[in-house]
């Protein structure tokens, strides 16, 4: 009986290391281009964000020269009404966009995903109430909701990304709650409750790992809808006064379009192609991570 | 008799990249008229593509027969045109699936899919039509034919559909007939009655049947030929009666030897010790609906058995007949409505989730499915030593004990460190054996815990399953439906049916002199029941591989 196992497939070659199965997703990855060109693009921003203090070590709101110099003069993109360096401000402007995006995305994550394991597991009652509450979120208009809570909040940075964050966790909670009631009723999530695993411990180590794929892809995409708010936030004057972000920039542009198209123009192609690059790589992230898919496009 | 379809050197190839290049390999064969030619093989042997090559259902272009002919009434069917070949398709040539709720189109009426042939391949009127099949339901015996032509596939049972479905096979009476494991979703009394309407059809319209299974009972109910078949080659061909009284490959041999036995073997004393006792246990499901009261299911009523301690009880029964809820309330995964669990003095049932952890080791289940009882995201080891870290033991002897139990289960000590999905399912299902003895429990309930597995596969689990039992003590509740494996581990049997034990007792015994009709009814539709299975020797089981 051993000798038939001992000759099976199973046991011929290495298990798989972590490095194996990173090279092996990013073989995946790699097979959607867009999703590659998307990720190029991402790189370029981050960077940019990262090495912000180094090439304009100045404040981005100090004046740079004269007023709504156009582009290709002294500086690179123009300046704009008070004469403030555009560039600069995309350079800095990388770096709210970012953060923003990525804290929001974070805690709505988090509180969505908890929402949901809770729901998902427990089912019953439970499920009813914060499947409710989740509902009740996502019939306000997510970006009235927004506007709201940072006019309540004062603007700032912190009320942002918790305004941000509220207004994103319900489509994650849903996304959770459906996943772990798939994998609540499978055999081996039954196996552990006779172990008599704590319930804690079969949310967090057993079921969560099985729904990452669904989370990450979601995630990545939050963030993109996250840039987009936090610009809208500010061309609304409601971001932070003391941040520049690429959504002011825009929005103190715009009363003066006809007459100096630039100082609108190239904050808003940051936006664009900050929001598509994450778009790309969230869909070439659903391909690599779900099979289903993969078999499809292959 | 000439040849209706002829299976000349067919190879159909598979897609780069799988694990071997062809799904067929060289395969020759002949259907006549009025013959049923049984496929037979394991999983990934390559009968299903064998099938779908014949009625061009292939999945072209990554998996396409790539030399070799099919001829029929003296056409190549591979080299057929696309129109002529769907025209064939339905009249001449038709197929019964597998699994007959989702070969049917669940939005559209019974009749109207069958009807759906006749508009397609004839020019009959509407009246005709309707005649027609209303006469063809009548055959396949379904009840009130006018009711079921209007029925949607839910509202059938699973034989009904089955029905419903050869109707519309045979519709246009067909000269051909491939029928796909149309029994294997099905229970064994409807089975046994699905295989009756085939043959007799069969017989009647003198239809050349090419039936793919991986059941040599059904095998030796029904054929006339018999092509076994092993990583898409031919193994072994020839007339039913050779190859099942006579086979000659050491394959065949290994997989008639993996057939259970009906002959119940020897009952192993009893030391008198009881393990479990279960009295009056009682599970009503209630669907509740927003408005109005909704639906109550009687699951399990007044079920009542005892287990001895080193005997194994079998609990068998059909789907629906409460015996998997039974199985959930033993290990209390269901909390019962009433009833007592009386395991070694201590009563399970009424005992709230806190009380019960510390008896919960005692009482440990194996699942039915490979795929599904093991998490894809956890290391083997991992999975086999978090039940005993749970209940408090340190990790090193937790990792001791893990070691020790994959090689009791017959793995290698490098199995700790892979992940469940580099498994087939036969060791898949010895790590989940693993994983319940490393809560050194007492009673192990295993939940049908073959019924997914190849057949050679299936005994070497089985053996494991005894060979432990022995060997450590254990009482087992084991669930089947499968009679030929509860006749192979069982010492005692309790019968199920609609939520209640309708007969219990020594094995032998109840198969000897079964009391109620409905074990007799159970015990009479076993396929192959007839078959006394040649005595080949032991051999090393080995042979017909995991």
């Amino acid at each position: 009986m051993t000798d038939a196992l001992s000759s099976s497939p199973a046991f011929d070659d290495a298990p798989p290391g972590r490095i194996e199965r990173l090279r092996g997703f990013w073989r995946l990855f790699r097979r959607n281009r867009s999703a590659v060109f998307g990720l190029a693009i991402l790189a370029l921003v981050v960077a940019m964000a990262a090495a912000a203090p180094l090439i304009y070590p100045d404040d981005p709101f100090s004046l740079a020269g004269r007023p709504m110099s156009p582009p290709g003069s002294d500086w690179l993109m123009g300046t704009d009404t008070l004469g403030r360096d555009i560039l600069a401000g995309i350079v800095h402007g990388a770096r709210t966009s970012l953060l923003i995006g990525l804290v929001a995305t974070i805690v709505a994550v988090i509180f969505g995903t908890f929402m949901g394991a809770l729901a998902g597991y427990y089912g019953g009652w439970m499920d009813e109430i914060l499947m409710r509450l989740t509902e009740v979120f996502q019939t306000i208009p997510s970006f009235v909701f927004a506007i709201l809570l940072v006019a309540i909040m004062s603007p700032s940075i912190q009320s942002i990304i918790i305004a941000i964050a509220v207004v994103s966790w319900p489509p994650l909670a849903r996304l959770v709650r459906g996943e772990v009631l798939g994998l609540r009723n499978r055999e081996f999530v039954q196996a552990n409750i006779l172990m008599g695993m704590p319930d804690w411990k079969i949310i967090v180590v057993q079921i969560l790992p099985n729904c990452l794929s669904p989370i990450i892809v979601a995630g990545s995409l939050l963030v993109a809808t996250a840039i987009l708010i936090e610009s809208a936030l500010s061309f609304l004057g409601l971001g932070d006064p003391n941040v520049m972000s690429w959504g002011f920039q825009v929005g103190a542009g715009r009363s003066v379009l006809r007459r100096a198209w630039w100082i609108c123009t190239f904050p808003g192609i940051a936006i664009l192609l900050t929001v598509l690059a994450i778009n790309l790589v969230g869909e070439g992230l659903n391909d690599a991570l779900n099979p289903r898919l993969r078999e499809r496009s292959g | 008799m000439s040849a209706l379809v002829d299976f000349q050197g067919l190879h159909v190839t598979l897609p780069e990249g799988a694990d071997r290049p062809y799904a067929v390999q060289d395969l020759s064969m002949t259907i006549a008229p009025g013959e049923i030619v049984c496929v037979v093989g394991e999983s990934g042997s390559g009968k299903s593509i064998t099938a779908r090559a014949l009625m061009g259902l292939l999945p072209e272009p990554k998996v396409r027969a790539s030399a070799g002919r099919i001829l029929f009434e003296g056409q190549d069917l591979l080299t057929l045109p696309k129109p002529a070949r769907r025209a064939l398709a339905g009249e001449k040539l038709s197929m019964i699936f597998q699994e007959p709720m989702t070969a049917l189109n669940p939005l559209m009426t019974v009749g109207r899919q069958i009807e759906e042939v006749l508009i397609v391949h004839t020019d009959l009127g509407a009246a005709e039509r309707r005649d027609r099949v209303l006469a063809l339901l009548d055959e396949v015996k379904l009840p009130d034919p006018p009711a079921i032509i209007g029925a949607f596939p839910h509202e059938l049972s699973g034989g009904q559909r089955q029905r419903a479905m050869i109707a519309m096979a045979l519709i246009l009476d067909p000269k051909v007939l491939v029928a796909d494991e149309p029994t294997t979703a099905l229970d064994v009394t409807t089975q046994a009655q699905i295989l009756q309407l085939i043959r007799e059809l069969q017989d009647r319209h003198e239809t050349g049947v090419m039936f793919i299974t991986h059941d040599f009972g059904v095998v030796a109910e029904i054929a006339h030929k018999i092509v076994v078949m092993q990583h898409g080659r031919t193994v072994e061909a020839g007339p039913a009666d050779d190859i099942l009284s006579r086979p000659q490959e050491p394959y065949t041999r290994a997989l008639i030897r993996a057939i259970p036995s009906l002959i119940p073997r020897a009952r192993r004393a009893s030391g008198g010790r009881e393990a479990l006792r279960v009295e009056g246990l009682e599970k009503t499901y209630r669907s509740k609906g927003l408005f109005g009261k909704g639906r109550t299911v009687s699951a399990a009523q007044d079920v009542a058995f005892r287990l001895d301690r080193g005997q194994t009880v079998g609990v068998v029964g059909e789907s629906g007949s409460g015996k998997s809820t039974v199985a959930k309330m033993l290990v209390r995964l269901l909390q019962p409505d009433a009833g007592s669990i009386d395991l070694d003095g201590i009563d399970l049932a009424p005992l709230s989730r806190r009380q019960l952890a510390v008896h919960r080791n005692k009482i440990q289940m194996v699942f039915q499915d490979p795929y599904a009882s093991l998490n894809p995201r956890r290391k083997v080891g991992d999975i086999i030593a978090e039940g005993p870290i749970t209940i408090g033991k340190d990790a090193a002897t937790a990792r001791a004990r893990t070691m020790e139990l994959l090689g009791l289960v017959g793995l290698k000590p490098e199995a700790a460190e892979r992940f469940p999905h580099e498994f087939s399912g036969g060791q898949r299902q010895r790590i989940g054996i693993a994983r319940a003895l490393a809560m050194d429990p007492e009673v192990l309930v295993a939940d049908e815990p073959v019924s997914a597995l190849d057949v050679s596969v299936q005994a070497q689990v089985l053996e494991l399953l005894t060979e432990i039992r022995d060997r450590l003590d254990l009482s087992v509740v084991f669930i089947t439906h499968d009679l030929r494996v509860a006749a192979q581990v069982c010492d005692s049997i309790a019968v199920m049916s609609k939520g209640r034990i309708v007969e219990a007792g020594d094995l032998a015994e109840v198969y000897a002199d079964p009391k109620h009709e409905y074990t007799r009814s159970l015990l009479a539709s076993i396929p192959g029941r007839d078959w006394v299975i040649p005595d080949l020797g032991e051999a090393p089981v080995a042979a017909a591989g995991e």
